[in-house]
């Protein structure tokens, strides 16, 4: 411990780093065929002549072994896209465990619109199998559950996850669900989302995103009475992003008519395909269902991201020009003027203390493209980074998508067959309106990735392990690693200062103008902090006795 | 106090071979426990003359923790003991799991301890080895020994071989052995010259042969074994034998499972096809 400290604590080494090296130290310990494995998931970032960057190994089984920082299929199925909804009731299908764990007592904020509205998010539904209904079946059991939870609170619908011994036994969750559809009258669907489906949480947010898009999205077709209606995708508000999206959005006059799945309801979800425009915040969890969304009923999607304040400004203005109206465009110049001083004003103060200072990012599928933003605002460098969960498009950009070999894993996933829905399909913009927007620059369906945007000779890593992130730290001592509550403690343990960006370690909001400001600030408390210091004891550096072994 | 596991491929007559075999040794004396591990529960039903019994996941469903073992545990033909695990209706849960479960239950509750002074305990388990849970009377400290039920059709030669590949496995780690094939004749030309070639390759010996007699099917029919229906039938002597050669075996082998290829040529140079 003390000499693993001693080694972190030396400075940052003056000279360059140089990255191939440091990609083949990374594999040097590794057994043959394992090194070869990951030595296509460890990449340094370059282009080559005709400005290509080169092709990523991700969404790949992780060498059993590694200590990953991956979840499963039903943590990515019920908590990250079933979670933040408030109305719904999530009926964990299992042992305790699944649901105990992934119970998200402070993960996603919600606000319900009066103390009489429904509000399941703080609690924990599970039915709770026992070894007799693993042997006799635990769709009797799984029944009951639904009834009981109806009867305890009516709510609107209700949705069942589907936990590793429900798939080995072969419950039949679907045919439960339709059953007591019908006899309660009330929406109930269920996911096959058992936990070793797919390589990591990823394929579980493909099979939530199919559940809400078939059982949920164009069950109300009522049409909100509001000038600019968008949908915002892949938004969770985490430490209440969502909030803050929310209040930009609102002072601009854009109008959300749902959130996937950000301080959500089921109605919300219910009505989504009568918004104008879909934005995609997070593109790994949720682009299924805004490609659903536009096949289905026609709305296009462009891509957005409201982590870092020049984002938000761009974002912003990506948005109105898809609206094309003098007005909008003109009040949302109007907010970004207000907003901006401000959000300057704390960056420029704190870029002063951390301005050189180099960070590492390993979270999430977009999480760590997005708050490179952050940390570039503050003068900060993001040297290494990569994905828990994301595919080749994540890092490579949409253009890959045609060239991703479909493995056995992926085609385990159902992908569903869209087709124009012959009543709510509505084209948004005629073909030529279209073309006239992206010809001034309206991305649509474009997301270029993490890889085109992060300087040349960073390294990328993908599936990042604990023992590669470990050796990470000695080379490159940042001076901020962002990644999940997993790996915090041992990477506070080598005297680094770490940041979770699954769930911000209580603090956020981060997204939009005054999360840029929290953020700001936050790193440079953590950054600039004193403490780190102390993590050596006086004795160690400055002895007041010294001996050696006989033997030396 | 011995341990013995029935297995073989489903339908070749294991419950009736089982009982039939329990009736024998019972009349020579001996105290023994039947272990039924098929969800069907119907390994007993000979010995308990067709008396409904409530099987071991159903008592533990309905009474909970408090289990005790004479909720379990018949008392059947010359005192043998009849527990059934049960288990779920075809198409749901998992019955290996409930054999594990139930065999566990078993244990803890004491059926197999000193203090019940039986000198066998017969497993009689479902089908082919499926899972785990149909490993579960061979695993460490279960079954020592292993019959195997097996006729001269292929499909039950077949399995025959299967299992013995199971064996091999549980062999290596726990110590169970193989102590011979039965041939319940079907019938089939060169039956008996067939299975003792089979038994050579396995390594073991065709421990008896059982002919196909109709006084079988009558008795089953009136809930009976051979032995407790017909006393003094043929039939019921070809049971006692099997009884004591099992009684009076020696040979405990790890069997050495054949290729597909060799037992076709099997089949082909003394079955039906020769």
């Amino acid at each position: 411990m003390s000499t693993a400290i001693k080694e972190i604590k030396k400075t940052r080494p003056v000279k360059p780093l140089d990255p191939e090296k440091i990609k083949q130290e990374l594999l040097a310990k590794y057994p043959p065929k394992v090194a070869r494995k990951r030595s296509k998931q460890i990449l340094v970032n370059k282009k080559d002549e005709d400005g290509k960057i080169p092709s990523i190994g991700a969404n790949v089984r992780t060498v059993p072994g590694i200590i990953t920082q991956r979840g499963c299929s039903y943590a990515g199925c019920k908590g990250v896209i079933l979670g933040p909804t408030r109305d719904i009731v999530n009926i964990t299908h299992g042992p305790i465990g699944c649901g105990f764990y992934s119970w998200l007592t402070r993960r996603n904020q919600t606000r319900p619109a009066s103390d009489q509205d429904d509000n399941f998010m703080t609690y924990c539904f599970s039915t709770d199998m026992q070894d007799e209904d693993i042997v006799f079946g635990g769709e009797k059991k799984l029944k009951s559950a639904i009834q009981e939870a109806y009867d305890a609170f009516k709510p609107k619908a209700i949705s069942i996850f589907s936990t590793c011994p429900v798939g080995l036994i072969g419950d039949d969750v679907h045919a439960v669900a339709r059953e007591m559809k019908e006899k309660l009258g009330i929406n109930i669907f269920g996911f096959s989302c058992e936990g070793y489906r797919g390589v990591s949480q990823s394929a579980g947010h493909h099979i939530a995103n199919n559940g809400i898009f078939t059982h949920v999205v164009g069950k109300d077709d009522t049409i909100k009475d509001a000038d600019y209606k968008i949908n915002l995708l892949g938004e969770y508000n985490i430490g209440g992003d969502g909030f803050e999206i929310d209040r930009i959005l609102d002072a601009c006059g854009i109008s959300v008519v749902s959130t996937f799945s950000g301080n959500s309801t089921y109605d919300q979800f219910a009505n989504s395909h009568t918004a104008d425009l879909n934005t995609v915040m997070c593109h790994r969890s949720i682009n299924y269902v805004a490609d659903m969304m536009e096949l289905k009923y026609g709305i296009p999607w462009i891509k957005i991201n409201f982590i870092g304040a020049k984002s938000t400004a761009k974002s912003l203005r990506k948005i109105a020009a898809y609206f094309d109206e003098p007005a909008l465009i003109k009040k949302v110049e109007m907010v970004i003027e207000r907003e901006m001083p401000e959000v300057e004003a704390v960056s420029e103060d704190v870029k002063k203390r951390c301005e050189g200072k180099v960070a590492m990012l390993f979270v999430g599928g977009s999480r760590a493209h997005h708050y490179q933003e952050l940390f570039r605002e503050i003068g900060m460098k993001t040297v290494s980074a990569g994905y828990e969960f994301a595919h080749r498009d994540d890092y490579e950009g949409r253009a890959v998508i045609p060239d991703i070999k479909i493995d056995a894993d992926s085609r385990n996933i159902e992908e569903l067959d869209i087709e124009k829905d012959p009543e709510k399909y509505r084209p948004r913009k005629t073909p030529e309106e279209m073309a006239s927007l992206a010809n001034k620059g309206v991305p649509f369906k474009k997301y270029d990735g993490m890889m085109p945007e992060m300087a040349e000779g960073s390294l990328i890593i993908d599936d990042v392990s604990q023992y590669e992130t470990e050796l990470l730290l000695k080379i490159y001592k940042p001076d901020i690693y962002c990644a999940g509550i997993k790996e915090k403690y041992a990477i506070q343990k080598s005297g680094i200062p770490m940041k979770q960006l699954h769930s911000y370690d209580s603090g956020g909001p981060y997204a939009g103008f005054k999360g840029a400001i929290n953020f700001y600030k936050e790193i440079d408390r953590m950054v600039n902090s004193n403490v780190w210091r102390f993590l050596e004891a006086p004795w160690q550096s400055h002895p007041e006795l010294s001996a050696k072994y006989v033997w030396e | 106090m011995r341990k013995i596991a029935i297995y073989g491929k489903g339908g070749i007559g294991k419950s009736t071979t089982t009982q039939n075999t329990v009736a024998g040794l019972v009349e020579a004396g001996k105290k023994i426990m039947v272990v039924g591990c098929d969800p069907k529960a119907d390994s007993t039903r000979l010995l308990l003359n067709g008396l409904a019994q409530r099987t071991v996941l159903d008592t533990l469903r309905e009474e909970g923790e408090d289990v005790l073992l004479d909720d379990v545990r018949k008392v059947g033909y010359g005192g043998t003991l009849c527990t059934e695990s049960g288990g779920p209706e075809p198409g749901v849960g998992c019955a290996g799991r409930g054999i594990i479960t139930s065999v566990n239950l078993l244990e803890q509750l004491g059926a197999y301890s000193e203090d019940e002074q039986l000198d066998y305990v017969f497993y009689d388990v479902l089908g082919d080895v499926v899972c785990g849970g149909f490993a579960m009377p061979i695993r460490e400290g279960k079954a020592q020994e292993i019959y195997i039920v097996v006729s001269g059709e292929m499909m039950a030669m077949y399995a025959a071989n299967n299992i013995c590949k199971g064996i091999v496995k549980f062999a290596q780690s726990g110590g169970v052995r193989l102590g011979g094939l039965i041939c319940n004749s079907r019938n089939v030309d060169n039956e008996r010259a067939m299975i003792e070639v089979l038994a050579d390759k396995l390594g073991t010996q065709m421990i008896h042969f059982v002919p196909r007699d109709n006084m079988v099917q009558k008795a089953e029919i009136n809930r009976k074994t051979v032995i407790d229906f017909a006393p003094e039938h043929p039939q019921a002597d070809e049971y006692r034998t099997l009884a004591k050669k099992i009684h009076e075996n020696k040979m405990f082998v790890i069997p050495t499972p054949i290729e597909i290829e060799e037992l076709e040529s099997l089949l082909i140079n003394y079955g039906i096809a020769a």
